[in-house]
């Protein structure tokens, strides 16, 4: 039974999280020694993947210079970019192997952790059938070994259940893309951004959570263009905002169906993009029908004449674009609000020219690349539905297995969580990914996890997750292996090698080919580096919609990036995805989608009478697992706080620094309260990444979307009390106590 | 090239304060002045470098001779021999810039990364600034780029300061309210 071993106090002692402050041999030190070389490569902490250059020296990252000639950041970075070297050579990091005891964790060989991990797994397939065990993968990794992950689930496990956790990422937009467009990507290049007039950003913390695209946002501006901000919070591009829209959490379907309905009340539609590059429109005209600004703004809380001009602003630009992010993907109707964006663009015909179009903001550091060559449960390589039959009999030739070898489709990320729950699936391999912090209901997760009768975990720090394998694996860090990630752009970039894994620590394409030999399928694994595996790569791609195999290293290296598709060695890639209005479906039309309303999986009542949503903070990336270690970003935020509007604040005399007791369908947390303006009366905010009695996450629940299968991290339901004083206060500069 | 402060893109995320203190000639003492306006009014924030004044008020105050002008207009930080830890300056300067650090007893403050500038690189936290509230560029390049309009001129009371690096200030703003009560529907009610 996969408990906890030992006392948390021991665990907390051997591996952390401990915070990391300086550099290898301190400050002083660090100033005088002269780095031995500078590695160009990419911020592995968004999916922005800016440059930087890591300085090296000794086989460690003791710092970064600023890479000022790569396009898209042109040396900006945010704070996680800049302290990001310092989980190098970080105290908690694991240098060896791990077996569970009963007191703990012990360090073992190799030959015993692996041979271990082996044995167990195939003891449960043999006993419990292949879908027994799962494999979860994640969206940090590079393309190479979330390619590998993938395969090596189907071909040396043979289990259908494969997923990953861009589950909870931006799935939601990938589902209402691929359908509308044929492709899952963001439609647009960066440097379109700047060229729009107006620019409609809904539900995505910019300056936050993509903190570079704000001089993109910012340069638009310079040049005239209009900023409207779609937001329960006024974060802070708003403050720049020419128009902002306080929507209530849940209702933004209901918003974008609204100002549909105004573009076509006023005749503000562009009949001829939509008569020459769509189909769907009338069904979709006729929806929005019942939408009039009166009744959309009772449901959103933003007012009529505020929903008008955001109409009128956006569909009279001659160019226009819609920017969207998790505010908008992270909901049981995730698929449906993502369509309504796409369906506002294609009616005002803002698609597929220079300064004009939609896109996600994809936020995980390779959450483009790490869900288009297989990790996801219903994909094969180069975004190749897993039920079609060419595309199983391509990628089965390319592995050189047959297509009826090849699993079909398995669960995704939440419903293999609660396979493990109700018994179905017994052993799980996981690597890059926390789902104790990440995904939602975080004390069924707890149970499920407790459940399992094997738990193999590959990782670098013990994350709160891995505490509850029993065996770990001491895997690598994105600067110590090589690889490409996909940028949000859809650019592809190369992430130079710039050290050695530490101690024992192995690469973690070499753990999945030493297991996948040991499981007696080391023919298909015969990889001695990650280059090997992107050449395999691009010939499972080719053809596909994310067609890769015009791209390699060199070429990387020479172009700074290259957009896919790329079908071939002399093709340019491509920046701007369906050009002219053309889509990569047969008939090459854009389709609009219908999209039905539903109601939020946890719906507000009398008892739950508040909104919680959750979401991130600049200084923080994801789980934590890296960033919770690094002392500078911890001291900027230290611990979430519950965001509370003065208004609601004075209902339970609450105030800055006290405690409140915030109680859900599922339980309840108490954490210190921040009383700030800058969010809506009916709603709270917790940022979701820390762990155990801090954990937003205990607080969501599970209803996923049908289609995308994305939790509703957005909207949970939530009442408030008092429970005292804390010694919290409002965010301050971080710093002062360096000094 | 010039230094560019515009408070109003700042998104807070204190890159350049984190990033200040990766400088080689100051490993672990960051530089740069940021605070939250009002966190609890709005997300307003604001980051500062050290602007260097055209008279520094710092270097007229310290009685050890310690803060040195260049010919490039850089007020320097307090020369180590000679800083005595007074504070003087901490008190005098308009701006509020210099920090005396009490273990090295040494006033500190920004010298626009003169290891970085007097190599032709831009200072770091201008590098990295994501939202480019802080920018080192040319005016032309300024003038060219930006809606904001640079000011190196300020005024506190009677005294009117000159200095090198330059504020961008908004052109034809109103007054934005920033509580989200004020935007919505039933705030109408
Ligand atoms: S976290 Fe994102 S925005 Fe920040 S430096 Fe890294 S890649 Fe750039
Ligand atoms: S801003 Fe303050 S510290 Fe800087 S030169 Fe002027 S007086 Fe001196
Ligand atoms: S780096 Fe730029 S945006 Fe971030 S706090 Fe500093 S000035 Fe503001």
């Amino acid at each position: 039974m996969a408990k906890v071993p030992g006392s948390a106090d021991a665990i907390r002692d051997q591996f952390g999280p401990h915070l990391n402050f300086e550099p290898a041999g301190g400050w002083q030190h660090e100033s005088q020694h002269a780095p031995d070389k500078l590695v160009k490569t990419h911020c592995c902490f968004c999916g922005q993947q800016c440059g930087i250059q890591l300085k090296v020296r000794d086989n460690r990252v003791v710092g970064f210079e600023p890479w000022e000639e790569f396009p898209f950041n042109q040396g900006m970075l945010c704070p996680k970019g800049v302290k990001r070297y310092l989980q190098s050579g970080h105290p908690d990091r694991l240098l060896d192997p791990l077996m569970r005891t009963d007191a703990g964790f012990r360090p073992t060989t190799w030959d015993e952790a692996l041979g271990t991990t082996v044995r167990r797994l195939r003891e449960l397939q043999a006993k419990y059938g292949r879908d027994a065990v799962a494999v979860y993968g994640g969206a940090s990794l590079t393309t190479e070994k979330a390619y590998l992950v993938g395969k090596f689930a189907r071909v040396a496990l043979g289990t259908r259940h494969i997923d990953y956790n861009g589950r909870l990422c931006m799935v939601s937009a990938g589902t209402a893309y691929k359908p509308a467009f044929g492709a899952d990507r963001s439609p647009i290049p960066w440097s379109d951004i700047p060229k729009a007039q107006v620019l409609l950003v809904i539900g995505a913390n910019v300056g936050e959570c993509a903190p570079i695209t704000t001089s993109y946002i910012w340069r638009c501006r310079d040049r005239g263009g209009q900023l409207i901000v779609v937001d329960p919070r006024f974060t802070p591009i708003a403050r720049n905002a020419d128009l902002y829209l306080p929507v209530r959490p849940g209702t933004d379907l209901q918003l974008l169906m609204g100002m549909l309905h105004i573009v076509l009340r006023d005749g503000l539609e562009n009949r001829a993009f939509i008569e020459a590059h769509t189909t769907g429109f009338e069904a979709v005209a006729e929806s929005v029908k019942p939408y009039d600004p009166r009744a959309v703004a009772e449901r959103t809380g933003v007012p009529p004449e505020a929903i008008e001009r955001a109409a009128h602003m956006f569909a009279k630009a001659e160019r226009a674009i819609l920017l969207h992010a998790r505010g908008l993907e992270h909901h049981s109707k995730g698929v449906e609000n993502c369509s309504a964006a796409i369906n506002l663009c294609l009616a005002t015909g803002h698609f597929g020219r220079e300064g004009s179009g939609c896109a996600m903001i994809t936020g995980q550091g390779n959450g483009q690349g790490g869900r288009e060559h297989g990790q996801k449960c219903d994909q094969l390589p180069g975004q190749r539905s897993i039920d079609d039959p060419k595309a199983r009999e391509h990628v089965a030739r390319v592995w050189g297995i047959s297509p009826e070898e090849l699993p079909g489709a398995g669960y995704s990320a939440v419903e293999i969580m609660e396979a493990i729950h109700r018994g179905e699936i017994k052993g799980l391999l996981s690597i890059c990914f926390n789902p104790l912090v990440s995904l939602p209901d975080a004390t069924f997760t707890r149970e499920a996890l407790e459940r399992l009768e094997f738990f193999g975990v590959i990782d670098f720090f013990l994350s709160e997750t891995a505490q509850h394998a029993d065996v770990v694996l001491a895997g690598s860090l994105q600067e110590e292996e090589e690889g490409v990630v996909c940028t949000a752009e859809g650019r592809v970039v190369h992430i130079r090698k710039a050290v050695d894994p530490p101690g024992n620590a192995r690469g973690d394409a070499s753990i999945f080919c030493d297991l996948a030999a040991r499981l007696g399928k080391g023919q298909y694994f015969p990889y001695r580096e990650p280059r090997e595996i992107f050449e395999e790569l691009r010939e499972a791609s080719r053809g596909g919609i994310a067609d890769y195999y015009g791209i390699t290293y060199e070429r990387l290296d020479r172009e700074m990036g290259v957009f896919w598709p790329c079908p071939s060695e002399d093709h340019p890639g491509t920046p701007r995805l369906f050009e002219g209005g053309v889509s990569m479906h047969a008939d090459g039309k854009c389709r609009f989608q219908l999209t039905p309303w539903r109601e939020s999986g946890d719906p507000v009542d009398a008892d739950y009478p508040v909104y919680l949503t959750t979401g991130r903070v600049v200084s923080q990336y994801l789980s934590g697992t890296q960033t919770r270690r690094i002392g500078a970003l911890v001291e900027q935020y230290p611990e979430p706080r519950v965001e509370i509007h003065p208004r609601l604040a004075a209902t339970f005399d609450v105030d800055t620094g006290d405690l409140v007791t915030v109680t859900t369908r599922r339980t309840e947390l108490t954490l210190p309260c921040a009383v700030v303006k800058t969010i809506r009366p009916d709603t709270v905010f917790i940022p979701y990444h820390w762990a155990g009695d801090k954990s937003a996450n205990r607080l969501t629940h599970r209803t996923i979307d049908p289609r995308s299968k994305i939790p509703e991290f957005k909207v949970s339901a939530c009442r408030l009390a008092k429970a005292g004083q804390a010694h919290a206060q409002l965010p301050t500069a971080t710093g002062a106590s360096r000094v | 090239m010039q230094f560019f402060v515009d408070p109003s893109r700042c998104i807070g995320c204190q890159s350049c304060l984190n990033a200040c203190e990766e400088c080689e000639t100051h490993r672990g003492v960051s530089m740069i002045n940021f605070d939250f306006v009002d966190r609890r009014e709005s997300i307003a924030t604001a980051a500062y470098v050290c602007f260097h004044c055209e008279d520094p008020t710092c270097a007229e105050v310290c009685p050890a001779d310690a803060i040195k002008k260049g010919d490039d207009g850089i007020v320097q930080s307090a020369l180590e021999p000679r800083c005595i830890g007074c504070a003087n300056c901490v008190l005098a300067c308009p701006f509020g810039i210099p920090k005396l650090h009490p273990k090295r007893e040494l006033m500190m403050k920004c010298d626009m990364c003169y290891d970085r500038t007097s190599v032709g690189k831009k200072p770091m936290c201008a590098t990295v600034c994501p939202s480019q509230a802080l920018t080192f560029a040319t005016p032309e390049t300024i003038a060219r780029e930006r809606r904001e309009v640079p000011t190196n001129t300020f005024q506190f009371g009677r005294e009117t300061v000159k200095t090198k690096v330059f504020m961008m200030t908004p052109v034809g703003v109103d007054e934005v309210s920033i509580d989200v009560a004020d935007y919505m529907w039933e705030a109408r009610a």
